[in-house]
C-alpha cells in the first residue's frame, strides 16, 4: 500500500489533473447531453439524422482525428478558439481546459446514448397525466421526465467520466503532453513507458487508474440502486 | 355545468363525428370498445387536437378551430382519471395528491385535501409509494389527485375497466359519493350497462364514432336497441326507490317505489335512503292474471304501454306500472299466446334473487349543482 501511495510529486499532479479534467468534462457534458438526447428521442426536425451522426462521430473516428479536428477548430488560430479567446478569454489550446474539452467530446456519444435510452423508456402517458393536472411543458419536464430519467443521466455521466479518465489519443493530439497542465494519467503512463526505468511508475499509475475507475463504477451502482429503491417503478 | 361538443376528427382510419351537449351531474359516454369514447374524452381533455370543431364548458371555449382557438391541456383545468391510474412512480401518494395543487391559483382551489382523503378513504396510504398499492387503491388515489387540482370538470376514462369485480365493487361507492357530495360535474366513459345504470344521470350513446342517442339515463337504458349487442341482456328499467325497511328474518330489503313494494336481497343502505334499481328486461316475466303458487316475490300490476318487435325470437314489452316503465323481454311466442296488446292489464313478475349488487346502487340525492 505504501509503495502504491508513495507517489512522486509529478505523479500526484497527474492523478489530480486527471480527476479534475474528468470531473469537469463530465459535469459540463450533462446539460447539453440532456438537451441533445431529448431532441434525438422526442424531436421531429429536419437534420435529426445528421445531428445523430455528428454526436456519434467521436465514437467511430480515430481519436487522433477528433483531436486534430479540435485543434483546427478550437486552437488559437481556429475559428471557434480565436473567437472564444478574444471575447471571453477562454483558451483551450495547451491548457487543462482543452484536455477537458477533448475528454468531454470523446465521452459525449456515450452519455447521449444512455440518456436517450432512458428518455425513450419514459411512459409518455405519465407526462400527459401531469398535463391534465395543470403542469405546463417545462414543469412536466422538470417534475416528471427529469426525475424518471435520473438513473439514465447518472449512468451516462459515469460512462463519460470513465471515458475521460482513459482518454488519450484526442487529448494528446489537441493539447499535447505537458506535465502539470495537460498530462493526464494515460499520458503520464505513456511517458513512463517511453523512458528507461519507468516501469515502476507506469505500474503504479496503472493501478491507481484502475482503482479510480472501479470507485466510479461502484459509486454509480450504489447511486442507481438507491434511486431505484426510491422510485420502485413497476 | 353545460358541456357542448361538436367535433369532427380522423384518427387513422377511424372517423369520429360527434355532437352533443351535456348538463347532467354525471354524464356517461357509453358505447362498445372502438366507438370513439376515449378519443372523445381525450379531445375534451386537450390531449388530442381536433381537426375541426368546437368544445365549450360553461361558456368557456376550449377549442374552436374556426376561430383558431386551442387551449392547451394544462390550461383547461379539466381533471382526468385514466383507466391505468398513471400515478407518478417517483412520488409518494401525498405528493401525487398535491401535484395539481401547485398549478392551481390559490383563489381557485376549492377542494380540501382532508375532505378528499376522507371521502376516498386513503388516509392510511399517504406516505406509501404507488408501486405498493393495489389496483383499487391506485385508482382511488388517482381520483383524489384529479380532484385536488380543483378542476371545472372531471373526466373519467373507464376508471373501473382494468379492475376485477371485487375492486369495482370497492370503488363504485366512492364514485357515487363523489357524484352526490362534490360540486363537480363528471363525464364518465364506460362500456358497461351496470356502471352506467348505477352511476349516470345522463347518457350519450356512441357507436362507430357517432352519437346515436343522448338523454337521461332511464330513457336510454330501456331502449335495448341502443345498447351494444353483448350488453343488451343488461338493459332494462331504472327505478328510483327508497329503502322502506330491512327484513332481517329473510335478509331482504324492502324498497318502496311508485310501482309498489319491491323486495331485493339485503342491502347495506339506511332506511329512508334513495336507491336506484335496475330491473333487467330479461328478468321480467309477464302474467295476465294475478299469479298464485309462484315463488317470485315481486308482482307489480300495470298496463302494457307498447310492444317492440325484435328481428329474432324476442319482443320487448313496456309495462306502465303506475308511471314507472318496466321492460320485459319475452319470446314472440309468449306474446302471441298471452295476446298482449297495448292497454292490456298485466302483472310484471320479478324474482328477488335476480337483483344483485350490479343492479342495485345508491340512488342520487336531489341535485345541488
Amino acid at each position: 500500500m505504501d509503495w502504491l501511495l508513495d507517489l512522486t510529486p509529478d505523479e500526484w499532479t497527474a492523478v489530480r489533473l486527471s480527476v479534475k479534467v474528468a470531473t469537469v468534462a463530465m459535469l459540463a457534458s450533462v446539460p447539453p447531453g440532456i438537451l441533445i438526447a431529448y431532441a434525438l428521442a422526442r424531436g421531429r426536425f429536419w437534420g435529426k439524422t445528421l445531428l445523430n451522426g455528428i454526436v456519434h462521430l467521436p465514437l467511430v473516428l480515430p481519436p487522433v482525428v477528433t483531436g486534430y479536428l479540435l485543434l483546427l477548430a478550437f486552437g488559437r488560430r481556429g475559428p471557434v478558439g480565436a473567437f472564444l479567446a478574444e471575447h471571453f478569454g477562454i483558451v483551450f489550446s495547451f491548457r487543462w481546459t482543452g484536455a477537458a474539452l477533448a475528454c468531454g467530446v470523446m465521452g459525449f456519444p456515450l452519455m447521449v446514448r444512455a440518456i436517450r435510452l432512458s428518455i425513450e423508456s419514459v411512459d409518455r402517458k405519465l407526462e400527459a397525466a401531469a398535463g391534465t393536472l395543470g403542469a405546463g411543458p417545462l414543469w412536466v419536464f422538470s417534475t416528471v421526465t427529469l426525475p424518471l430519467i435520473l438513473p439514465g443521466i447518472i449512468a451516462g455521466a459515469i460512462l463519460s467520466f470513465a471515458k475521460a479518465m482513459g482518454e488519450f489519443g484526442a487529448t494528446i493530439t489537441f493539447v499535447s503532453n505537458i506535465p502539470g497542465e495537460t498530462q493526464t494519467l494515460p499520458s503520464a503512463i505513456y511517458t513512463f513507458t517511453q523512458v528507461p526505468g519507468g516501469d515502476e511508475g507506469a505500474l503504479r499509475l496503472t493501478l491507481i487508474s484502475i482503482i479510480i475507475s472501479m470507485l466510479a463504477l461502484v459509486a454509480s451502482e450504489v447511486l442507481a440502486r438507491r434511486l431505484g429503491k426510491r422510485m420502485d417503478v413497476e | 355545468m353545460t358541456l357542448s361538443v361538436d367535433i369532427r376528427h380522423c384518427q387513422g382510419d377511424f372517423r369520429i363525428e360527434a355532437s352533443f351537449t351535456g348538463s347532467g351531474r354525471l354524464t356517461a359516454l357509453f358505447g362498445p370498445s372502438g366507438s370513439g369514447k376515449s378519443t372523445l374524452i381525450n379531445l375534451i381533455a386537450g390531449l388530442i387536437r381536433p381537426e375541426e370543431g368546437r368544445i365549450e364548458v360553461d361558456g368557456k371555449v376550449l377549442v374552436d378551430t374556426k376561430a383558431g382557438i386551442f387551449l392547451p391541456c394544462h390550461r383547461r383545468r379539466i381533471g382526468m382519471v385514466f383507466q391505468d391510474a398513471r400515478l407518478f412512480p417517483h412520488m409518494s401518494v401525498r405528493s401525487n395528491l398535491l401535484y395539481g395543487r401547485w398549478f392551481t391559483p390559490a383563489a381557485e382551489r376549492y377542494m380540501d385535501m382532508d375532505a378528499i382523503v376522507d371521502l376516498l378513504g386513503i388516509g392510511a396510504l399517504l406516505e406509501r409509494k404507488p408501486a405498493g398499492l393495489s389496483g383499487g387503491e391506485k385508482q382511488r388515489v388517482a381520483i383524489g389527485r384529479a380532484l385536488l387540482s380543483s378542476p371545472r370538470l372531471l373526466l373519467m376514462d373507464e376508471p373501473l375497466a382494468s379492475l376485477d369485480e371485487a375492486r369495482k365493487a370497492e370503488i363504485m361507492p366512492y364514485i357515487e359519493r363523489l357524484r352526490d357530495e362534490m360540486k363537480i360535474p363528471i363525464v364518465y366513459v364506460s362500456h358497461s350497462v351496470a356502471e352506467v345504470a348505477r352511476l349516470a344521470s345522463d347518457v350519450v350513446v356512441l357507436a362507430q364514432g357517432k352519437v346515436t342517442a343522448s338523454g337521461p339515463v332511464a330513457g336510454i337504458l330501456r331502449r335495448l336497441d341502443l345498447l351494444p349487442a353483448g350488453e343488451r341482456g343488461e338493459g332494462g328499467a331504472l327505478v328510483e326507490a327508497v329503502v322502506l325497511r330491512h327484513d332481517d328474518a329473510f335478509s331482504m330489503t324492502v324498497l318502496g317505489s311508485a310501482a309498489g313494494e319491491i323486495r331485493v336481497p339485503g342491502m347495506n343502505i339506511a332506511v329512508g335512503d334513495p336507491v336506484r334499481l335496475r330491473i333487467r328486461a330479461r328478468d321480467v316475466m309477464i302474467a295476465t292474471e294475478p299469479p298464485t303458487g309462484l315463488s317470485a316475490l315481486n308482482i307489480l300490476p300495470g298496463k302494457v304501454a307498447s310492444i317492440a318487435y325484435g328481428d329474432g325470437a324476442e319482443s320487448e314489452v313496456c309495462i306502465d306500472c303506475n308511471g314507472v316503465s318496466v321492460i320485459s323481454r319475452i319470446t314472440q311466442q309468449s306474446r302471441q299466446t298471452l295476446g298482449l296488446r297495448p292497454g292490456l292489464s298485466v302483472f310484471a313478475v320479478v324474482k328477488t334473487v335476480s337483483f344483485d349488487e350490479t343492479s342495485t346502487g345508491k340512488g342520487m340525492r336531489e341535485a345541488h349543482l
